[in-house]
């Protein structure tokens, strides 16, 4: 099964990198407001069902691929 | 005659500044052991680890997020748990962060610049094995040199290690964004600290500086207590 997870920077860190962005694009002639960088990871699960994928992910999340004191994370499974 | 203790200095994948370490902790009177990552257990009469600096597992994910999986990491674990000194120095300290024995997360500098240069440093807490050779509020001057050496901790955190006196080190200027301009923290027992200056680049004047060998000669000498009270 395929699960895509969005990591982001939490509300209110501070993000320089999306900071960089925003001003890059600005500088381009961008009307942009605001930018933040995250990360995508795109996972093929085995899991009998879209939601033990999720839970599966979910914990992945939590143990590796997001460090809650920063990041937030969203998970996305195909068809669902 | 002193007896010369057994560190461990740890070597990742992508580690540099593990024979630098070994060297200056050799120098200081220690008998310093290179340790490969997928070792299953810590050299016999290893009193003390250090995990070095470095780009270990080349960065992936998050500095230090995958070295945390490294089969040597459970002894190292073993050895704190029963009071063993563990420093971590950059990505060491962005390792035990990642590993859960430090408080708190190392992200990217606020200027997105790398840092590389010497800078100062305030000594907060001298009640740590670590930092006993310092004077409470001495200034130390030791490079840095890194690109994510941010340390982050939201307001409640930083209270209760605050408050507990586990936030060991402060840059004594502007340097990376740090929360509190925090450079070193220690676990709640005291026996686990890390911090991003590079104390082994500053163990001879002739170099610049030897403030760090302050800081890791106070580590040979706690590694040498255990080693004789283990005797």
């Amino acid at each position: 099964m395929r699960v895509t997870v969005l990591v982001r920077p939490k509300q209110g860190i501070l993000d320089p990198q999306g900071e960089a962005v925003g001003d890059s694009l600005r500088k381009l002639g961008f009307a942009v407001g605001g930018a933040r960088v995250g990360r995508l990871v795109e996972l093929e699960v085995d899991a009998p069902n879209s939601q033990e994928a999720k839970a599966q992910v979910e914990r992945m999340c939590q143990e590796l691929l997001a460090n809650p004191l920063i990041e937030s994370f969203e998970i996305e499974v195909e068809g669902t | 005659m002193s007896i010369r203790p057994r560190i461990a200095v740890l070597v990742f994948p992508g580690s540099n500044d593990d024979r630098d370490a070994a060297w200056a902790l050799g120098a200081l009177g220690a008998d310093a052991q290179l340790v490969w990552h997928a070792e299953e257990a810590l050299p016999r009469d290893t009193s003390a680890v250090v995990l070095p600096g470095g780009f270990s597992y080349g960065d992936y994910l998050r500095c230090g997020a995958i070295a945390r999986f490294a089969p040597v990491l459970d002894s190292v674990r073993e050895l704190a748990a029963v009071g063993g000194p563990v420093l971590g120095i950059c990505n060491g300290f962005q390792i035990l962060c990642e590993a859960g024995l430090l408080p708190g997360v190392l992200r990217q500098n606020r200027d997105l610049e790398f840092v590389c240069r010497d800078v100062r440093l305030r000594v907060e807490r001298t009640d740590t094995v670590f930092t006993a050779r310092c004077e409470p509020g001495q200034e130390l001057t030791i490079p840095v040199k890194h690109g994510e050496g941010s340390w982050y901790a939201d307001e409640d955190l930083y209270g209760e290690l605050e408050a507990a006196g586990q936030l060991v080190l402060r840059y004594a200027e502007d340097c990376n964004g740090s929360v509190g301009d925090v450079a070193g923290v220690c676990n709640e027992e005291r026996n686990v600290f890390g911090l991003m200056p590079h104390p082994e680049h500053a163990v001879d004047p002739l170099l610049g500086s030897g403030d760090g060998a302050l800081l890791l000669a106070a580590l040979v000498d706690a590694a040498r207590e255990r080693t004789l009270a283990a005797a």
